[in-house]
Parts: C-alpha cells; sequence; structure tokens
C-alpha cells in the first residue's frame, strides 16, 4: 500500500513529505509510547501515534520507520516537523481515533508488524 | 584497546532537558550510517542508546555518553550523575517503573528501558552506585547478527 492510498484512506493531511507519497509501505504499528515503539517497533513499518512531541519523530528516526500518521487529528511541533523534513520521514495527520486509524489500514490489507500465530487465526 | 579505536567521541547529556531528549542518539545513529556500519547494527545500537539517554534525561542531572568504535565492536559507555538504581535486578524486568506523569507525557517510563538495552546489546553491565550514580556499559559485536 502507498502512502498516498494510505493517506486517502484515513482522509488525512500531509504536513510534510509531499513528494514521499509514492514509497510503499508493507506494515505498520500504532503506539502512543515510545518505549513500546523502540522495543517492538520494525524497520520501514508505518508509525501511527498520538504523540505529537518531536519524541515521535526522533523515535520513527531511531527505528527507521518509514513516516508517521498522528491520529485524532494530532500535528507534531515545528521541531518536529524539521526533524522529519531533515530525515525524510513523511508526516500525515488524521481525524480519526487510533482504533478506528488502525482498523481501516488493517481491514484494506495493511498488516501489523507481526501476524499472529497460526492456530489462533480464524478459519474462514 | 584505544590505538584500536577507529572511531571515538565524547557527548554530555544533560537531566531534565526533555525538548532535546534524544538529540545525542539522533547525532550517533548519523555517525555510525557516517562510518558505514550495518543497518541492522545500526538500528541496535541507536535504540540502546537512545533508550539510556533518555534515563539520563528522566533522572539524573548530566551524563557522558562516551562512543568508541574498533574494527570489532561499537562500544557505549555512560556515566551519570544520578541517584543509581537501588535493586538493578527489578529494574531489568519488563515493566517496573518509577517515572513520573511528565516522563510518560513524553511517551517513556515504561519500565521497557533496560530490558530494551539488554536486548539489542550483546553484552550489557549496570553498575549503579546508589545515591552516586549509574554506569552503562553496551557492548555491539560488528560481526554479529543479533
Amino acid at each position: 500500500m502507498t502512502l498516498k492510498e494510505i493517506k486517502e484512506l484515513l482522509e488525512a493531511e500531509v504536513i510534510s513529505g509531499e513528494a514521499c507519497l509514492g514509497q510503499e509501505i508493507s506494515a505498520a504499528g500504532g503506539a502512543d509510547l515510545m518505549s513500546d515503539v523502540l522495543a517492538f517497533g520494525k524497520p520501514g513499518i508505518l508509525l501511527l501515534t498520538g504523540l505529537s512531541n518531536s519524541q515521535s519523530v526522533r523515535t520513527a528516526n531511531i527505528i527507521d520507520a518509514k513516516a508517521i500518521v498522528y491520529v485524532r487529528g494530532k500535528k507534531p511541533d515545528q521541531e518536529g516537523i524539521e526533524l522529519a523534513q531533515g530525515k525524510n520521514i513523511p508526516l500525515l495527520s488524521t481525524k480519526f481515533m487510533m482504533y478506528t486509524a488502525c482498523g481501516l489500514l488493517f481491514s484494506h490489507g495493511l498488516p501489523g508488524i507481526s501476524s499472529p500465530p497460526e492456530q489462533t487465526r480464524h478459519e474462514r | 584497546m584505544s590505538d584500536e579505536n577507529i572511531f571515538s567521541q565524547r557527548f554530555e547529556i544533560r537531566g531534565g532537558d526533555f525538548s532535546n531528549a534524544g538529540k545525542t542518539s539522533t547525532s550517533i545513529k548519523e555517525i555510525l550510517q557516517e562510518v558505514g556500519i550495518d543497518s541492522s547494527i545500526i538500528i541496535r545500537a541507536s535504540i540502546a542508546s537512545y533508550e539510556a539517554e533518555m534515563n539520563v534525561v528522566m533522572y539524573a542531572q548530566k551524563a557522558i555518553l562516551t562512543l568508541n568504535i574498533t574494527p570489532e565492536k561499537l562500544h557505549l559507555r555512560l556515566e551519570d550523575d544520578g541517584p543509581g538504581i537501588e535493586n538493578v535486578e527489578l529494574a531489568m524486568k519488563e515493566g517496573f517503573s518509577t517515572a513520573t506523569e511528565k516522563m510518560r507525557e513524553m511517551g517513556f517510563g515504561a519500565g521497557m528501558g533496560l530490558p530494551n538495552i539488554k536486548k539489542n546489546a550483546d553484552e550489557f553491565q549496570v553498575i549503579s552506585q546508589p545515591g552516586k550514580g549509574l554506569s552503562l556499559d553496551i557492548t555491539i559485536y560488528l560481526n554479529s547478527t543479533g
């Protein structure tokens, strides 16, 4: 799924990194706790978060996340935006709450960081 | 050991400076990228450094972080003047935390810091002097796969 498709699905506003919307995203993770992002994040993911201070961008940069979507209409501060521009990390903001934003992406085929074990998956 | 260093740099980290928290680790990541270290090693070192840096920002007044790179390994040594850790064994357990509300607002203080450093390091030593300070020794081998 491209960032452009993600932007459309989440009716998101692009805060910075408009030129990078063609990037392909293959997994995502949502957390407000940066400790959890550092512990469970994977390179290349899309990070969904409600934490809008510059720590969100620093953390995304540390784990090599590809982009950030801020939920609940939040937006990072200027320092965060400048850091993201310097590191080529596109920033988007959606009005949807965390659960809805993640659900929309997941239901359209963007998986989480880790899939559930085979035996717990629902049979269809 | 020092004569085999290919890179060495000292950084000062100020405690309580939440707005600059993470800058040192961002610089360290840039240095490791310039040196040309494997990206999987860079991520592990950056995460360990970031967790250690946040620990200083949250609990100490000041710390010196020294980065040493040799052909075989990457070493981070952090010495702070904070309160130390009374029970290191307990602090190494995921979820144990003495963080304040302010720390949690920054997205930290979940009790994942030291366990996460351990997870990303090949060798990790915590030397705590309660009331005087904390010293962290983090080693990552450059030929390890994690």
